[in-house]
């Protein structure tokens, strides 16, 4: 059985030597691929199943060590020299990675990184590699591969750059091909295409593909077997049916349980507008005037009329560059925006920076990054107070600590750990932390932009929980931004569709969910329907 | 890119022209004039002087007059060196300068991307240390202290060089040396930062991961990324080079333009400081401009139009 194997790992460790002492990111484990299969690594952020993989390419960092055992077929990997590593990589296994804006040399034209390794592992001529280049690309559904071949990858989409990097995978007809996250940083309709792409080629060319993911609805779409990684460890294994039918793990369970569940109740009918705007507009200009050029201009948002209840949370749902963030912002007067905004019956389109400062108390914002937003010098005491010294000055030390250590514990966090720093912390709980600077204030509305979309499925549950119950609890109104369909689901009893700057359809959420009437929401839907709800459909292709 | 080329002229126009203003006004602000001597001159041939240089009008029609003949291309006559107009002396004295600024710059690169790119190749090792310590030291210590312990060390100590003048290609040694010295530590450092940075990035693991040999990964994939950010500092190197040699001419006794700035500011010839300042002036924003094509070149992602 065992000879069946292109790839047979046997008790390999991936340890890293930091200032902390050494990190062992990955503890003895044994995973098998057979030719032609598709096998799953499921994990959350730090199981270590990248780093299992990175390992075995001879990618990991510099202060990584790898011990155990790698064959592919009668190689073994595991400290093989550069140069016969070289014969692997690149010819027998390929990669493709989470990142598609960032995986290509900007400096280079696609067509050339794509020939490198023709040219390299086939000894093609230039000429002979432009051909089979030309062929990968229309293989890949690049449409007009003869000129996009001459393009540079800024010149392309996301979901396009990717399409790039599994023609490049594809080159030189692999045993294996590893996609680690391949459509993680993809909006939902092109990580549908991607991943329909990769199973066409998988049937038509018959390599085997080791999907690295967290999403289970890749898994359960796509994969003949499943390994379930837990920090450094294998917990379970096994055909993908029947561990998706009977998990056995604690762990599995939780990770298939993990969708947000429950739904917003709408809030009463007559329940006062907080916050309204009309036909708000946002344009940004760039260039023009003597240095600049032609003038550009871009309408992010484009005449856009909102009413925002007590205690309602409006979902605003579109894709990278929909102008939904903008909205967010420009509702709160953060950008400069034409049109009219009124907060509790106030017009505020035009109040100036002082005029605003009051108003600030009542409307925050939750930004998606819990590592980019938390000032890295300030602990978690200060970054949750600091709101306080402003709007309420008057309060002493102690009252602010007291203040801190109720917001800390209403988010579910132990007020014990306020003097640490936010690189303390996991992802979720800076995103608490972020929660709890917000509730600290009292706010009226809080526009959450992508709250959850950094996380891990099964710290998503726990925050969506957590900002329902805190609605609840004070009656908050929330702009709920967001591109996940499911956890806006779970959150918002108003859901407003954007594409382009614009409102394509509005309405109450399940109203939308079970009968989408745009085309774009409908696609929207059923690109997300693959994925997250798997449970219901069985689209398994075996 | 033409109608780019064009409007960065144009827009050069009104930079070059505030820069001119500013150096004219201050450089009568300093106390003094060309003619005063020790020995008071007779006031009657002070007048005469006067009245021949314009100096006996206000400052605001001296200041017209100077754009007047500027913009005819005539910088008008030395004050200092009397038989020569200060385009005389930059006829003689720019490619002197430019010779040895272009070798200085030139040796900086080439050692400097070299020293940097070696560092980050191996780097947290003994040459990686040894780079940067070197690279520190160099920074920190000044032209006008290196540039008379060569001279007395390689030039009078040791008798291997000429301690100064100049004529043959040895006179060159020691002033192209201490010029490049500083901006080789600085490029050294520069590249070596670029090109750890560019060794970590997405895109060179993809070469690593699709197996291209390491003189591929290195040179074609990390070293052009790394070299972008050393592009960019061309511009304030040359600057950094053009007030170094006003040091180093004078030090070494070298007679480029540099030096004519010392000297013309110590005897208030005001026209020939004028001069220095618009060439230097022309120079560094023509070179700025020759950077930013460059680096177009390089990295598609920038385009002018």
């Amino acid at each position: 059985m065992a000879e069946d194997n292109i790839l047979s790992v046997r008790g390999l460790h991936v340890d890293f030597e930091t200032n902390d002492g050494v990190v062992h990111a990955v503890k003895g484990i044994d995973i098998d691929v057979k030719p032609g299969e598709t096998v799953a690594i499921v994990g959350e952020s730090g199981s270590g199943k990248s780093q299992t993989m990175m390992a075995m390419m001879g990618l990991l960092a510099s202060n990584g060590r790898a011990r155990g055992s790698a064959r592919y077929r009668d190689k073994e990997l595991i400290g093989l020299p550069e140069r016969q590593l070289n014969h692997v990589r690149g010819e027998k296994i390929t990669m493709i990675f989470q990142e598609p804006m960032t995986s290509l040399d900007p400096l280079y034209r696609i067509g050339r990184q794509i020939a490198e390794p023709l040219i390299h592992h086939r000894g093609m001529s230039r000429s002979q590699a432009r051909a089979r280049v030309i062929e990968l690309l229309k293989l890949v559904g690049i449409p007009d591969p003869e000129r996009r071949i001459d393009a540079y990858p800024h010149e392309m989409s996301g979901g396009q750059r990717q399409r790039v990097m599994i023609a490049m995978a594809l080159a030189n007809d692999p045993d294996m091909l590893i996609a680690d996250e391949p459509t993680t940083a993809l909006d939902v309709t092109i990580q549908a295409q991607i991943l329909k792409l990769l199973a066409e080629l998988q049937r038509k060319l018959g390599m085997a593909i080791v999907f690295i993911t967290h999403d289970l609805g890749i898994v359960r779409r796509f994969a003949d077997r499943v390994y379930v990684m837990r920090s450094g460890e294998v917990v379970e294994s096994g055909e993908t049916e029947s561990l998706f039918a009977s998990p056995r793990h604690s762990y599995t369970k939780m990770l298939l349980s993990a969708e947000p569940t429950g739904r917003k109740e709408p809030p009463v009918p007559d329940a006062p507008i907080l916050l309204e705007g009309h036909n708000v507009e946002v344009v940004f200009r760039a260039g023009g005037g003597f240095f600049g050029g032609a003038e550009l201009e871009l309408r992010a948002v484009d005449r856009i009329s909102l009413a925002l209840r007590k205690g309602q949370t409006i979902g605003i749902v579109g894709e990278s560059g929909s102008g939904k963030s903008t909205l967010g912002r420009a509702l709160l007067r953060l950008l400069p925006s034409e049109g009219a905004i009124r907060f509790e019956a106030r017009d505020i389109s035009n109040a100036d920076k002082g005029e605003m400062r009051p108003l600030r108390k009542e409307l925050q914002l939750v930004f998606q990054d819990p590592f980019g937003s938390l000032s890295p010098r300030l602990t978690v005491g200060q970054v949750v107070t600091e709101g306080l010294l402003v709007h309420e000055p008057s309060l002493g030390a102690r009252e602010r600590d007291r203040r801190a250590i109720e917001a800390l514990k209403e988010v579910g966090l132990d007020p014990v750990m306020r003097n640490r720093y936010p690189h303390e912390f996991s992802g979720g709980q800076r995103q608490r932390i972020a929660i709890a600077r917000a509730m600290i204030l009292k706010p009226k509305v809080v526009v959450l932009d992508e709250p959850t979309s950094a996380l891990d499925r099964s710290v998503q549950k726990q925050i969506v929980e957590l900002l329902r119950d805190l609605q609840k609890a004070h009656g908050l109104s929330y702009l709920f931004i967001s591109h996940d369909l499911a956890v806006v689901r779970a959150m918002a009893d108003y859901l407003v569709v954007m594409k382009q700057g614009k409102i394509v359809e509005e309405g109450p959420t399940e109203e939308i969910f079970d009968n989408p009437s745009h085309s774009y929401t409908q696609t929207l839907m059923a690109a997300a329907v693959d994925q997250t709800r798997f449970r219901q459909l069985d689209l398994h292709t075996g | 890119m033409f109608a780019y080329v064009l409007r960065r002229f144009v827009g050069a126009v009104p930079t070059l022209f505030i820069i001119i203003t500013i150096a004219f006004f201050m450089i009568r602000l300093a106390p003094g004039g060309p003619f005063d001597l020790e020995r008071p001159l007779d006031p009657l041939i002070m007048q005469n002087l006067e009245r021949a240089y314009n100096f006996d009008k206000p400052l605001w029609q001296q200041y017209l007059i100077y754009l007047g003949n500027l913009a005819q291309g005539d910088l008008g006559p030395s004050f200092t060196r009397r038989d020569f107009s200060v385009v005389d002396l930059f006829r003689t004295g720019l490619p002197v300068s430019i010779r040895i600024g272009s070798l200085a710059l030139s040796l900086a690169l080439v050692i400097g991307v070299v020293l940097g790119a070696w560092a980050a190749l191996r780097q947290n090792t003994w040459v990686d240390y040894m780079v940067v310590g070197t690279a520190t030291f160099g920074i920190t210590i000044p032209t006008f202290v290196i540039a008379p312990l060569l001279s007395l060390g390689f030039g009078v100590m040791m008798g291997w060089l000429p301690a100064g003048g100049w004529g043959t290609w040895k006179h060159m040694v020691l002033p192209v040396t201490t010029l490049a010295l500083p901006q080789i530590a600085i490029i050294a450092r520069l590249t070596r930062g670029a090109t750890i940075e560019a060794l970590r990035s997405n895109h060179v693991r993809t070469a690593r991961a699709y197996g291209l040999p390491s003189h591929v990964v290195v040179g074609v994939h990390a070293l052009r990324a790394a070299i972008l950010p050393v592009v960019s500092y061309l511009g304030p190197a040359a600057a950094a080079l053009l007030t170094g040699s006003v040091v180093v001419e004078t030090i070494f006794g070298i007679p480029g333009i540099g030096r004519y700035f010392v000297q013309g500011a110590l005897g208030r010839d005001y026209t020939l400081v004028m001069g220095t300042v618009v060439v230097i002036a022309v120079f560094v924003i023509v070179f700025n401009l020759v950077v930013d094509i460059l680096y177009a070149w390089l990295d598609p992602r920038v385009r002018y139009d």
